[in-house]
């Protein structure tokens, strides 16, 4: 059952860009397990022959006409960042 | 207003009660009806919560397309409904503002996780609520609170504004206390939508002509696999007494088999928490709501989503980003997809010879606040009979078909062919004129 080992929480958390405590690395990997066992069900099958399903209503590329149009709330947008410069978002310092 | 906010007070069903109703200024037949909208439906300068923290304070810059049209139609929307965080749970206590009751029993979950559009229309505070479903989260918590819950066919209904949990799966429908309230909501809401490129190239027909009309030689298929281990027997007794009913207007009705049916939990589990994985990314701690006080931007992200996502977005998260990253993507995405397609091939040959499907909503009646929340599993499963329309982009709907012995509601389930939503609303409302089940309105108090 320990399918989801420490090591693959932690990686699966760098990924995901989340920080988990050492509780909560022991807690999900517990879970994950557990959920990973009641889906490893879907090896039943033989599957070789089928074709992913990827699309549900097959009508292949939309397209539109490719027109400017002002979208015109840059500064709501702006407005429901946590922080904000001018028409920029700002985050911490990112090249030294 | 104040008088909604003081009659939701024992629920909780609504995050936002607005003290100034947007009133559409458009003509229908639904014009001055008062609406709530789920929590998830972006409404321009209102706050949009998800019942997450990631997004505190975020306000939307825009109408989703459901909401322009519900305008147009003159509709009043007086606020928002609770839910699930980003939709991901079927009991609504997933929620940073905490759970909705169940007006039936104010002891027990409203279902999810729509649970809050479904407690207000069970509770008769509002006759028209939106909700979302991706695995059944309109259908269950309808049926967990008596009342008609919608999802149309993949397609139908634009999604254009619906903060994206899973979007081969998401889609927007109503919830109501009767079908003709179902199919006027429906006219209103459907259509292509050139902003979301999945939605249909087809014409709205006029769902209210369905309504009442005969329905003889209708051909239903009960899936023997629905009716299996971990049903309650009430529940089943109920969905035998709802084709009895139907049988008397000469409906047709053959046993089917939907083989592939016991994997769709896990295929769905692997598919939602994938695009949901993919969907959440967005949420950094940037653009949006939360921002954790950090100095570097590696940890900006991280510990914005730490502090911001609730635990069962973090196991979706967690669940998703597993599936698919590289060394694992074979294994549960991909097998995800083609399991999908099994199921719903399965669905393709049961139409061929018949018209339409019915199963139970969920296999209990609503569950007691805190029975499920610790066991992710047995919460999955209570969506066991909703999740293959979703897969399959069916249209599917639940309606109220009787109740147990502690009288909790229980709901019965119609799945049709795609964009044959016709049958559906034409089975329901032939059943509803032969019974007064969605005429039943909950007394708050606690079982």
């Amino acid at each position: 059952m320990s399918k989801v080992d420490k090591k693959t929480v932690e990686y699966v958390a760098e990924l995901a860009r989340i920080n988990l405590t050492e509780e909560e690395k022991e807690s999900l990997g517990q879970e994950l397990s557990k959920i990973i066992s009641y889906v490893d069900q879907l090896k039943e099958l033989d599957t070789q022959e089928v074709e992913p399903l990827r699309e549900l209503q097959a009508k292949g590329d939309v397209f539109r006409p490719d027109k400017v149009s002002p979208s015109g709330c840059r500064a709501e947008i702006l407005n429901n960042s946590p922080l904000s410069e001018g028409d920029y978002f700002k985050i911490p310092r990112v090249i030294e | 207003m104040q008088d909604l906010k003081k009659l939701d007070q024992p629920l909780s069903s609504f995050v936002q009660v607005f003290d100034q109703p947007i009133k559409g200024e458009g003509k229908s037949p639904l014009a001055g009806a008062a609406i709530a909208i789920k929590d998830n439906i972006c409404i321009k300068g209102k706050t949009i919560t998800c019942a997450s923290k990631i997004l505190a304070g975020h306000k939307a810059v825009y109408n989703a397309t459901v909401i322009d049209k519900l305008k147009a139609a003159g509709l009043v929307i007086v606020g928002t409904t609770n839910l699930d965080e980003f939709a991901f749970g079927s009991s609504t206590e997933n929620s940073c503002y905490g759970p909705t009751k169940n007006p039936w029993d104010l002891t027990r979950v409203p279902g999810g996780s729509s649970g809050g559009s479904a407690a207000a229309v069970a509770a008769r505070l509002v006759p028209f609520a939106l909700g979302s479903d991706t695995g059944g989260s309109i259908r269950q918590p309808a049926a967990f609170c008596g009342v008609v819950g919608f999802k149309p066919t993949y397609g139908r209904v634009s999604r254009y504004g619906l903060i994206a949990f899973g979007s081969s799966l998401d889609q927007i429908g109503p919830l109501t206390t009767n079908f003709s309230d179902c199919a006027e909501l429906l006219n209103i809401i459907s259509g292509h939508d050139p902003k979301d490129s999945t939605s249909a190239f087809l014409e709205t027909p006029d769902f209210t002509k369905s309504l009442k009309v005969p329905v003889k030689e209708i051909k239903v298929g009960l899936p023997k696999e629905y009716f299996s281990q971990g049903l309650d027997a009430q529940v089943k007794e109920a969905i035998s007494s709802t084709a009895d009913i139907l049988k008397k207007k000469k409906v047709i009705f053959k046993e089917i088999s939907l083989p592939h049916s016991r994997y769709a939990v896990a295929t769905y589990y692997i598919i939602a928490s994938s695009e949901a994985s993919s969907n959440l990314q967005r949420f950094d701690g940037v653009r949006y709501g939360l921002r954790a006080v950090t100095k570097s931007l590696a940890d900006l992200y991280a510990r914005t989503r730490q502090q911001g996502f609730g635990l069962e977005a973090k196991r979706r998260i967690f669940l998703g980003t597993y599936s698919l990253s590289s060394g694992y993507y074979d294994a549960y995405y991909l097998k995800a997809l083609k399991v999908r397609r099994l199921i719903k091939s399965d669905f393709d040959k049961a139409f061929e010879e018949v018209d339409a499907v019915l199963t139970p909503t969920s296999p209990t009646v609503a569950f007691k606040l805190g029975e499920r929340v610790k066991d992710p599993l047995s919460m999955y499963l209570s969506d066991v009979y909703t999740i293959p329309a979703n897969l399959s982009g069916l249209p599917a709907v639940s309606f109220p078909c009787g109740f147990d012995k502690q009288g909790l509601p229980i709901g019965a389930q119609l799945i049709s062919r795609a964009f044959d939503e016709e049958t559906l609303i034409k089975l329901g409302s032939a059943f509803e004129e032969s019974t007064d089940f969605h005429k039943q309105i909950p007394v708050f108090k606690e079982k």
